[in-house]
C-alpha cells in the first residue's frame, strides 16, 4: 500500500490547522455562513437534515486495518457508532458536530487520511476496481496511477475550481467492476497491437438529471502521457464549460454541446501544444517505479489451495458453500481468493458498519489479508488477499460479527444512497425501500435461484444510487399528492457493456414499489433461458412483458 | 382546522447542527412539541425574523417556515421531510440526534 511521504504528512496537517483556525473563527461569529460553506464543503463537511455530515476520501478504495480502526475510533468518539460506506468507495458520518470537526480531521491525519476532495467542483477522489492487484483478469494494476492522480489533482491550482465536480475512474481489468463508462473521465488499461500497456480514453459519462455513457477519444495513450493528456482535457472543459447554469456543468454536457469529434480533436490540439511550447507535465519513469513499487504484490509464504478440506467443509456447510459461491472471487495467484464482505444484511441500511464491525474487518485483515482493505462502489468491504486455506475460519469470524452475508451480486446487494432520512436534496426516501426489498427476498435459496440481479436506487434526480445503470433501478420522485413515488427503469449497467435503463410507466407508491420489483423479478425469472442474465433477457424480450405484467391492473 | 394556517421556524443549530425550533419564549428547542405556532402570515414573517436575526448572530444556520398540519390536539409537520428532521431517521435504529449533556 501507499504510504504518505513528508510532503503528503505536511499538506494533511497544514489542512487540519487551517481548518481548524476557520472553525474557531465561524463559531466565534467572526465569519458569515456564506464565507465559511465553502471552506467546509473543501474538507468535506456538508449541513445535512440532522446533523453536519462529514465524507471521508479513501483514495481509490484502498485502506490498511491501521486507518479501519481509525475510522472505527471516529465513529465510536464523535458519532453514533457506525459509519456510511459510499458509492465513491468513500465513507461517510452522518452525526457530526462543527464543533468536533477540526479533531476528527486530525484524527484522520495521524492515520494518513483527509476529507480532501470530497466535495466542492474539484478532481474528486479517483474511484478504481475493489479487486486491483488481486483480481484473475488483470492486466496491470490500476492503484499508481490512480496514486499518481491523486499527486496530481491535489490542490492543483488550475483545477480547483472546475465548472462543476470532476470524477475519474481507472480500470485495469477485462471485466470493468470500476463503472469507468459513468465517469467524467474513465481510463481502462489495455493493450496496443504492438504489446505495449496504456490507456483507453473515456469523457462525458455521468448519471444524474443527464445521463450518459461516456464516449472514446482516444483508443490507446502511453502511459506516459496520462498526465499531459488529462491536463490538456480539463482545460477545455475549464475553458468552455458552462458556468452560467448548474445543470449543464458537467463536462457531460459539453461533449453533448461540441460532440465527441470536435472536443477530442480540441484536446488533442492542447495536448499537442503543451509539448510544442513544452509546457506539458511529464511522467517520469523514476516516480512511476517509486509509486508502483509500493503497491508490490503481497505473497502468502504459504499459499494454500484449499483442496479437499475446503470441499469438505463446503459439502458440510451449505450456508459456507453459498457464500463461496456469492462472496468469493478467483485471485491472479494459486491458492489465493478475494472475499468481499456484504455489508447488505437482510433488512440492513445498505453500506452502514458499525465501530464493531469496522474494528472486526481489520482484525480479519490483519490475521488474513496483509492488513489490506478496499471498499467498493457498490458499499461493501473486500478482503483482497486471503489463502483459500483460511476461507472457513474468515467466514466464521464473519458471521460472529454479522458480516456473513451471502448475497454479493444478488437482488438484495442493493445500492442505495442516504436518501431523505439524512440528505438535504432527496425528495424520497431509499433505504428503507432497499431494507424492504431485502426482507422480500430474504431466502436465501430464491436468491440464488434468480441469480445475479443490479437494483440500484436513489432518492433523487442527483443519483448517488448510480439507479440509471441499475437491472432494475428506482428513483425517487414527488408524487402530486405529496406522497413518495419511485421511478422504475429496467436494462441498465454499468460494466464494459454499459447501457442506461429505460423508463418503464408511471412511478409507483411507497406502498407499491416492493411488489413491483418481485413483478419484475418474476417476469424475468418465467422469461428468461437457460444461463441468461436480467440484460440478456430484457435486450430479447424488450420492455412489453415488463409492462403488461406491472401494470396490468391499470389496464382493467 | 387542519386547513387553518399553522407554521414554525426551524433551522439547524451552528455549533453541532442540531435541528431546533422557535418556542414561545423566544428561544430554540431541540423538540418540536416545543415550537412556536404561527397563526397567521404576519406572526410568522415576525418569527422568521427572529430566526433571520439568530442567524446572523452566529447561532443557527438557514432558519425557515414549515407548515403543520393535524388538529390543534396533535399538531405534526405537513411534510415527511421535516417529521424525519424532527424525529430522525426512519430505517429502524434508535438515531435520534442527542443533545448534548
Amino acid at each position: 500500500m501507499y504510504q504518505y511521504d513528508v510532503l503528503d504528512r505536511t499538506i494533511v496537517a497544514e489542512r487540519v490547522s487551517q481548518f481548524r483556525d476557520q472553525t474557531a473563527r465561524r463559531l466565534a461569529g467572526e465569519l458569515a455562513e456564506d464565507e465559511f460553506r465553502p471552506l467546509r464543503l473543501m474538507n468535506g463537511l456538508y449541513l445535512q437534515l440532522h446533523a453536519y455530515m462529514l465524507r471521508v476520501a479513501i483514495p481509490y478504495g484502498t485502506l490498511s486495518s491501521g486507518q479501519m480502526r481509525a475510522l472505527a475510533g471516529i465513529a465510536r468518539r464523535f458519532d453514533k457508532g457506525y459509519g456510511h460506506f459510499t458509492t465513491r468507495q468513500n465513507i461517510q458520518y452522518n452525526w457530526v458536530k462543527l464543533e468536533e470537526a477540526p479533531d476528527i480531521l486530525a484524527a484522520l491525519a495521524e492515520a494518513g487520511m483527509h476529507a480532501i476532495q470530497t466535495s466542492g467542483n474539484c478532481i474528486r477522489n479517483t474511484t478504481t476496481d475493489q479487486f486491483a492487484g488481486a483480481a484473475a483478469d488483470e492486466l496491470e494494476d490500476p492503484r499508481p496511477w490512480c496514486e499518481l492522480i491523486r499527486q496530481w489533482s491535489t490542490f492543483h491550482p488550475e483545477f480547483s475550481y472546475l465548472p462543476r465536480k470532476f470524477k475519474i475512474a481507472v480500470s485495469g481489468a477485462a471485466h470493468d467492476r470500476a463503472a469507468v463508462a459513468v465517469h467524467d473521465i474513465g481510463l481502462h488499461l489495455v493493450r496496443s497491437g504492438e504489446g505495449n500497456v496504456g490507456f483507453r480514453v473515456l469523457v462525458g459519462g455521468g448519471l444524474g438529471r443527464t445521463p450518459r455513457l461516456a464516449r472514446a477519444i482516444r483508443d490507446f495513450l502511453p502511459k506516459r502521457d496520462l498526465l499531459a493528456y488529462l491536463e490538456a482535457i480539463m482545460r477545455v472543459y475549464n475553458l468552455h464549460g458552462r458556468r452560467d447554469n448548474i445543470f449543464k456543468a458537467r463536462i457531460k454536457i459539453l461533449v453533448d454541446s461540441l460532440g465527441t469529434e470536435e472536443f477530442a480533436r480540441q484536446v488533442e490540439g492542447e495536448f499537442r501544444a503543451m509539448h510544442e511550447f513544452g509546457y506539458a507535465p511529464e511522467t517520469s519513469p523514476a516516480e512511476i517505479a517509486r509509486i508502483t513499487a509500493q503497491f508490490a504484490d503481497p505473497v502468502h509464504k504459504r499459499a494454500e489451495a484449499g483442496g479437499e478440506t475446503l470441499d469438505r467443509q463446503r459439502a458440510e456447510n451449505p450456508d459456507f458453500d453459498r457464500w463461496v459461491r456469492t462472496n468469493v472471487a478467483a485471485h491472479k495467484r494459486a491458492g489465493q481468493a478475494i472475499v468481499t464482505v456484504s455489508l447488505k444484511p437482510v433488512g440492513g441500511p445498505p453500506g452502514d458498519a458499525s465501530a464493531e464491525q469496522m474494528d472486526a474487518i481489520a482484525e480479519l485483515a490483519d490475521r488474513y489479508s496483509f492488513g489490506e482493505i478496499r471498499t467498493t462502489h457498490a458499499q461493501n468491504l473486500v478482503l483482497p488477499h486471503v489463502r483459500e486455506a483460511d476461507l472457513f475460519a474468515i467466514w466464521q469470524a464473519l458471521g460472529r460479527h454479522g458480516l456473513a452475508t451471502a448475497n454479493l451480486g444478488l437482488v438484495s446487494d442493493i445500492i442505495c444512497c442516504p436518501g431523505l432520512d439524512y440528505c438535504n436534496l432527496a425528495n424520497t426516501r431509499s433505504i428503507p425501500v432497499a431494507q424492504r426489498i431485502s426482507e422480500r427476498f430474504a431466502d436465501a435459496g430464491r436468491q440464488a435461484e434468480i441469480g445475479p440481479l443490479a437494483i440500484k436506487m436513489s432518492g433523487c434526480i442527483n443519483a448517488c444510487g448510480h439507479h440509471h445503470v441499475g437491472d432494475i433501478g428506482l428513483l425517487g420522485v414527488d408524487k402530486k399528492d405529496g406522497g413518495e413515488g419511485y421511478q422504475m427503469t429496467l436494462g441498465g449497467r454499468a460494466d464494459e457493456d454499459g447501457a442506461l435503463g429505460a423508463i418503464i410507466g408511471r412511478a409507483f407508491s411507497s406502498d407499491e414499489v416492493v411488489d413491483a420489483v418481485e413483478t419484475v423479478v418474476g417476469t424475468y425469472v418465467a422469461n428468461r433461458r437457460d444461463g441468461e442474465d436480467f440484460t440478456a433477457t430484457y435486450r430479447r424480450i424488450g420492455a412489453a412483458p415488463f409492462k403488461e405484467s406491472l401494470y396490468a391492473a391499470d389496464q382493467g | 382546522m387542519s386547513d387553518a394556517f399553522r407554521k414554525a421556524v426551524t433551522a439547524n443549530r451552528l455549533a453541532d447542527g442540531a435541528v431546533v425550533y422557535l418556542t414561545a419564549s423566544g428561544g430554540w428547542s431541540t423538540e418540536i412539541d416545543d415550537c412556536r405556532i404561527a397563526a397567521d402570515e404576519g406572526e410568522a414573517a415576525a418569527m422568521l425574523a427572529l430566526g433571520e436575526e439568530a442567524a446572523a448572530r452566529q447561532l443557527l444556520v438557514g432558519p425557515y417556515l414549515f407548515d403543520l398540519a393535524g388538529d390543534d390536539g396533535a399538531l405534526r409537520p405537513a411534510r415527511l421531510r421535516e417529521a424525519i428532521r424532527a424525529r430522525g431517521p426512519t430505517t429502524g435504529s434508535s438515531l435520534r440526534f442527542q443533545a448534548a449533556g
